[in-house]
């Protein structure tokens, strides 16, 4: 890859003095879907933390590069308007602000960002209705606050709603497919898949192979003890169900 | 061993007596002529009980945190007769957010009853309002009806003080059964005077008729930047069945002192809304004081309080469960700035007979400085065994997690932490039913923090 959307090289980052990622290299190109697989506490939502500019980790070496650009010189706003957003783990509730309100004034920060015109009222509400229909989202839901009182299914339903509303160019789904049931998992990867497309890439973090059956990734990655130890095509991850994590420790501790 | 060990040291001073300048006012009342000889007893008692006791200050276990009398003693206070026609027109324009509504509204300069600001000709079906002064002279004797939950001999002597220099007041009435959509103004102006600070002690009468349903708003303006005092008292009688729902705002300006005393009774399966909505004031102390009187009665008290700079807000509650299956629900909010300094004291008193009550209190505060400070003190008191009772009080900063989720979506940080500011008061509006106040109150708050005017569905109710 000559140019890359993002290049992550010997990106390593710490909380609370501790190091978390050792040494990421990672490069991932427009249109293409990665998986980013791994045991709890590899540092699979660390790195997608320090990639949005979550600043309770700390960056100690290594540098990312998007779209030419040293991502981690950005803060998280100006990341959004350049294009990348994360679908969070746990989104977070925020009651007393209006869920389409807050999705109208982030698209317009990042359109005004951008030097775009910003949607008015109606051309976004329509925007949104075809949005909702393809995430199969209830009415109801856009009408009250942010992911306030949603079931753990609606609130990730919300994330890919947001994202199919804001249409960033690098998306980071952060275990995207936990605390869903499989219904559920069905309508985010129809979400998520039809948002696919030549300009966009994915990061797809996730613990277990089941999403990835309906959001088919280009390639896998597996991170173990804050490294990526193993990387391979869409059937690496059939490999991992088979096997689990335990047979990629030795290569872990080798690295 | 001599006398003097035997003599206990003097009790520190609860109440002082107050000062000469109040003996000289109240002696003018007292010569006025043409009050009705009701309203003459009733001041007469009132200000024998305020001499007797006096202002509340700060070793007193109720006002720990607002030392009342420091404030009451330092300064005369000058108590102004009707407006005149300047002070008419700045209140005009003053009474401006009541007009806005377009419905009934009884307007009050210095405690004064303005017709001319009023709006009292085509009220809704079911209701009957006006001046309690006025009321007293066409023969409706509502007079007789002040003190009845309000005790001018209570250790609240604010209520005597109220009492004794009341110049007059507001009731409303709902008839029973009556179903009434607009929302019931009752303005109050103070004019703060030039040199001498003002002072009004409002009264207002409210009672809702068996089985209706209506809406009640109290608003406390100042005309100007001028420091006044506002002692008000409200009595508030919710029939059987009855849902009302009352809205205290107090927009005064930063130098006045507001003061004010809210109690209500309610009866079998009555549905009582109260919201305590503090803005202004250099020092505030709000008391509200609800008996679920009769079984299966529900209250709601929410307040808000917005403080910054050096304001100081003061809000003590008492919740009287005193029958069987009562849910009260109790949800207080701060915002604090600069060096702005709030109490809440919350009590909760489920006596012996009220089996199977319920009831919620959360008191949570956001902090937005670090010279602010924000006191909690709820306080129950069960003595039945068979109740829910929980409480709770939080002290906060904006919440680092949600800030970060609004940025990653595209929302600078600074807007982010407007919205947050927003969000936190919006919560609390949510509880009031939708109305014009609502939505008049959502609009100036969003303005507030974001400069912005709030497109639709910017606010989202609260739980």
């Amino acid at each position: 890859m000559a140019n890359p959307l993002l290049k992550i090289e010997d990106l390593h980052a710490a909380v609370q003095g501790k190091e978390i990622l050792r040494g990421i290299d990672l490069a991932v190109g427009a249109g293409e879907v990665h998986a980013i697989m791994g045991p709890n506490g590899s540092g699979k939502s660390t790195l997608a933390g320090v990639l949005a500019g979550r600043d309770s980790y700390e960056v100690t070496a290594g540098r990312v590069t998007y779209a030419g650009q040293d991502l981690l010189e950005m803060a998280p706003e100006d990341r959004a308007s350049a294009g990348v957003f994360l679908a969070f783990q746990y989104p977070v509730e925020i009651p007393g602000v209006g869920n389409l309100y807050f999705l109208r004034a982030a698209l317009n920060a990042q359109r005004r960002q951008r030097g775009e015109e910003e949607l008015d009222a109606a051309d976004f509400l329509q925007l949104a209705k075809k949005r909702m229909k393809l995430l199969e989202m209830d009415d109801t839901l856009t009408r009250r606050a942010v992911n306030e009182g949603f079931s753990g299914g609606e609130k990730k339903r919300n994330e890919i709603f947001q994202m199919a509303m804001l249409e960033p160019k690098l998306a980071i789904l952060d275990e995207t497919d936990s605390g869903l049931d499989i219904d559920a998992l069905k309508v985010v990867a129809q979400g998520v898949n039809a948002l696919r497309d030549a300009q966009r890439a994915m990061l797809v973090i996730t613990h277990y192979q089941r999403l990835l059956n309906y959001i088919v990734p280009d390639y896998v990655h597996v991170l173990a003890a804050g490294r990526i130890v193993k990387s391979g095509g869409k059937e690496l991850a059939l490999e991992l169900e088979e096997k689990g994590y335990g047979w990629l420790e030795p290569e872990a501790a080798a690295v | 061993m001599s006398a003097a060990t035997l003599t206990a040291p003097p009790a520190p001073a609860v109440y002082t007596v107050p000062d000469a300048a109040y003996e000289r006012a109240f002696a003018a009342i007292a010569a006025r002529s043409g009050e009705p000889a009701v309203l003459r007893q009733l001041r007469r008692s009132a200000f024998a009980q305020l001499q007797q006791r006096g202002f509340p200050t700060s070793k007193h276990e109720e006002y720990r945190q607002t030392n009342l009398a420091a404030v009451l003693q330092r300064s005369a206070f000058a108590l102004p007769e009707r407006p005149g026609a300047a002070a008419l027109r700045a209140a005009e324009r003053a009474a401006h957010p009541g007009a806005a509504f377009g419905g009934p509204q009884l307007t009050f300069v210095d405690g004064h009853f303005t017709p001319e600001l009023s709006r009292l000709k085509s009220l809704p079906a079911g209701v009957r309002a006006g001046a309690l002064l006025a009321a007293n002279d066409a023969g409706d004797d509502r007079l007789a009806r002040l003190g009845e939950l309000a005790d001018i001999g209570g250790e609240n002597t604010l209520v005597a003080f109220n009492t004794a220099f009341f110049s007059d007041g507001a009731w409303v009435e709902i008839a029973p059964g009556a179903q009434v959509d607009a929302q019931i103004e009752i303005v109050h102006l103070a004019t703060g005077g030039a040199g001498v600070p003002t002072m009004a002690h409002p009264r207002q009468l409210i009672l809702a008729g068996r089985g209706s349903r209506a809406k009640v708003v109290e608003t406390y303006l100042s005309l100007n930047g001028a420091a006044h005092l506002t002692n008000a008292v409200t009595e508030i009688f919710v029939a059987e069945n009855a849902e009302l729902e009352h809205a205290r705002l107090q927009q005064e300006n930063t130098a006045a002192c507001h003061i004010s005393a809210v109690h209500s009774r309610q009866a079998a399966d009555s549905r009582l809304r109260l919201h305590a909505l503090t803005f202004g004031g250099a020092l505030t102390r709000n008391d509200v004081v609800t008996v679920l009187h009769g079984p299966g009665a529900e209250a709601l008290l929410n307040g808000l309080y917005v403080a910054e700079g050096r304001q100081h807000v003061d809000n003590h509650t008492v919740l009287d469960h005193a029958e069987p299956r009562g849910a009260s629900r109790e949800y207080y909010r701060g915002i604090l700035d600069g060096q702005a300094t709030t109490a809440f004291r919350g009590r909760i008193l489920v006596r012996p007979d009220a089996q199977h009550t319920d009831a919620v209190q959360s008191d949570k505060n956001l902090l937005l400085s670090s010279d602010c400070t924000a006191n909690a003190d709820p306080q129950l008191e069960i003595r039945a065994d068979d109740v829910r009772c929980t409480h709770g009080a939080t002290f906060g900063q904006i919440d680092e997690e949600a800030l970060f989720y609004l940025r990653s979506r595209g929302v600078g940080a600074e807007m982010a932490r407007h919205l947050l500011i927003f969000a936190f008061a919006a919560e609390a509006l949510g509880r009031l039913n939708p109305s014009p106040l609502r939505t008049r109150l959502e609009t100036e708050l969003f303005s507030r923090w974001t400069g912005l005017t709030p497109p639709e569905g910017a606010e989202a109710s609260g739980g």
